[in-house]
């Protein structure tokens, strides 16, 4: 296969991507031109149609409509830019075109999204108050409460972040030693089949009643939240790895202590990031929970605060933020996981 | 260590003497104990390749596994240099029929191992790419396990096995899985490093042919559990011809031990 036959089949593998270096597909304008449109009627809509008139008039909605058209133009610059860029080498800037055009169809489906929204909610009224509010109620939230919000965000990540790693640590540690030891395993294993089924919250009462601030009493419901699949996975590893693999290092020379450390805990890797996921994942519900019930600070406080004034704008708000942090940490683990277990194949993309 | 200033100075190794004395060996199964080897009696010489030659489950494997160190005999014993083996040694080391890299390291560090393991790294870590050139994986240090090729693995857990400079190389069944032209290919791969190096060789194989191109003697060992049924020894020069009549002569013999030569 020549060169260019590589370049002409990639598109088709990357479901429409650029091919590096093969040029700009031509319709690439015009597909651009289609998503910077619909942003621009989005912003029409929200500016120039008057909310409905049975109802309260929304704040914000002329710096909502202007972020709607900063949009639209920052596309009719990509779009600009793809158009003068065609015949150039490869470059940083095409690539960035490149990925761009691969979410056009998602650009296209926000605007009209955005639209939708605007529409039920500000201008015709359709659907029930206070329950939904327009998007740029959610704007509002994000320029007027920002520092609250902020400090929310804050805490929910260090309550959680501390949680997930002493949870994490102890989870492997914990696992390891069942996997590997006959007399820790007797000792650890029926602890683990009692407790560990045991949803976190269930704790709940005791801890904020046994801690002496309910900031450690949620640390320690996370921890155990996310500790107990980390060490069931880890210890499925150790448990699982090839004895032919000790037999070798044995031969090597290897010491007890190279091999927990070079060979047992390696080989558990990939078992050890599954309880990581799973651990994590478990987390959020605990740290939501334990904001809502206990810590005066948080996400979930906010979104506990937002409902009792039937602040319903803050609330989508928080939730927002809530998924982004959630999303994030969920990315950033999949990366490391990446990084470290490259050695993998077929491995499932995040 | 003396083995390690040889082989940097001359190249050669001295091969070590094994002693295997009337060692019996047997597994639980189902709380029944099953005997693999009855009153095995041998000797291999420094510098001998000895194949041991058997049907399949006879406990051939076992015994390398005894000599390894990796489990003790149930009774009798076994004399490394008229030392007794009380467990595993990196200059007793073993080349399995899976070549079981590790797939989280590279190349390169799946060969580092044993260097590793006995914290040599820093010090004789250039032998690394002298096994990885003796074994032809040189410009493969960079390629993880999932990206080689059965032959590139088994020659990647060779180099692992020779980094070590072992003074006696443990074969057990290292060709099996290949497809047979890379076998006959490494076959006489293997003969030249063992006769460059000097190193004793315990080969378990189920192939004759095999055995006669390779060894210097032939132990051929009963069903289970396993016992010396002959030990025939291959007094040919190297390199060997897989057509030397003496060789097919000698196949034949062992066809018949064997109770298979019906089908010659």
């Amino acid at each position: 296969m020549s060169v260019n036959d590589t370049a002409a089949a990639l598109p088709a593998a990357n479901g429409g991507a650029l091919p590096i270096g093969g040029g700009l597909p031509s319709n690439l304008l015009l597909r651009f031109s289609a998503a910077a449109l619909l942003w621009f009627a989005a912003s029409g809509v929200t500016a120039l149609w008057p909310d409905a008139a049975d109802a309260q008039e929304w704040e914000r909605t002329g710096e909502f409509a202007s972020l709607l058209v900063v949009a639209a133009g920052l596309l009719v610059l990509a779009a600009l830019l793809a158009a003068a860029i065609r015949p150039a080498p490869r470059s940083r800037l095409e690539a960035a075109i490149g990925s761009l055009s691969a979410s056009v169809p998602w650009l296209i489906a926000l605007a009209l999204g955005v639209t939708g929204w605007e529409i039920l909610t500000a201008k015709l009224n359709l659907l029930p108050r206070p329950f939904f509010v327009p998007p740029q109620a959610l704007l509002e939230v994000y320029l007027d409460d920002w520092p609250r919000l902020l400090d929310c965000f804050a805490a929910s990540l260090r309550l959680l972040v501390t949680g997930y790693a002493v949870g994490s640590i102890l989870g492997v540690v914990t696992g390891v030693a069942i996997g590997w030891s006959r007399a820790v395993g007797y000792w650890v294993h029926p602890v683990l089949r009692l407790i560990g089924p045991l949803p976190a919250t269930a704790w709940l009462p005791i801890a904020f009643f046994a801690f002496p601030t309910s900031w450690s009493a949620s640390v320690f419901l996370i921890a155990l939240a996310s500790g107990v699949p980390v060490t069931v996975l880890t210890w499925s590893g150790v448990a699982g790895v090839n004895s032919a693999y000790y037999d070798i290092a044995r031969t090597l020379g290897a010491s007890p202590r190279f091999l927990v450390l070079k060979v047992a805990v390696p080989a558990a890797m990939p078992h050890v990031f599954v309880g990581l996921f799973m651990g994590l994942g478990a987390s959020f519900a605990v740290l939501v929970v334990a904001e809502m019930l206990g810590v005066k600070s948080g996400v979930g406080w906010y979104l506990q605060w937002a409902q009792g004034w039937a602040a319903y704008g803050n609330m989508y708000a928080a939730l927002l933020v809530m998924a982004l942090l959630c999303s994030g940490l969920v990315t950033l683990l999949f990366r490391v996981r990446d990084r470290l277990l490259a050695w993998q194949k077929g491995m499932l993309k995040w | 260590m003396v083995a390690l200033e040889n082989t940097d100075t001359a190249g050669m190794t001295t091969g070590m003497t094994i002693d295997v004395q009337a060692v019996s060996h047997s597994f639980e199964l189902h709380g029944a104990p099953l005997p693999v080897l009855d009153g095995v009696e041998l000797r291999v010489e420094p510098g001998e390749l000895v194949a041991l030659l058997g049907p399949s489950g006879c406990g051939k494997s076992t015994l390398l596994r005894l000599v390894a160190g990796l489990e003790p005999p149930s009774r009798g014993g076994i004399l490394a240099d008229g030392r007794p083996i009380d467990g595993p040694d990196p200059s007793r080391v073993v080349v399995f029929q899976d070549p079981t890299l590790y797939p989280w390291r590279t190349v390169r560090d799946n060969v580092a191992l044993g260097l590793e393991a006995r914290g040599l790294l820093r010090s004789q870590g250039h032998r690394i790419d002298k096994a990885l050139a003796l074994v032809g994986l040189t410009g493969f240090e960079k390629a993880y396990p999932h990206q080689l090729s059965g032959g590139m693995a088994q020659r990647a857990a060779l180099a692992r096995a020779l980094v070590n400079d072992p003074r006696l190389l443990i074969l057990d069944e290292p060709l099996g899985k290949l497809d047979s032209l890379t076998r006959l290919a490494m076959q006489s791969e293997l003969v030249d490093l063992w006769r460059s190096s000097g190193f004793t060789g315990l080969l378990v194989t189920h192939d004759i042919e095999e055995a006669l191109f390779m060894a210097t003697r032939v132990i051929v060992f009963s069903g289970r559990p396993a016992r010396i049924k002959a030990d025939l020894s291959i007094d040919r020069p190297y390199p060997r011809h897989r057509g030397d009549p003496v060789l097919t002569e000698l196949r034949h013999r062992i066809l018949e031990l064997l109770g298979l030569a019906e089908t010659w």
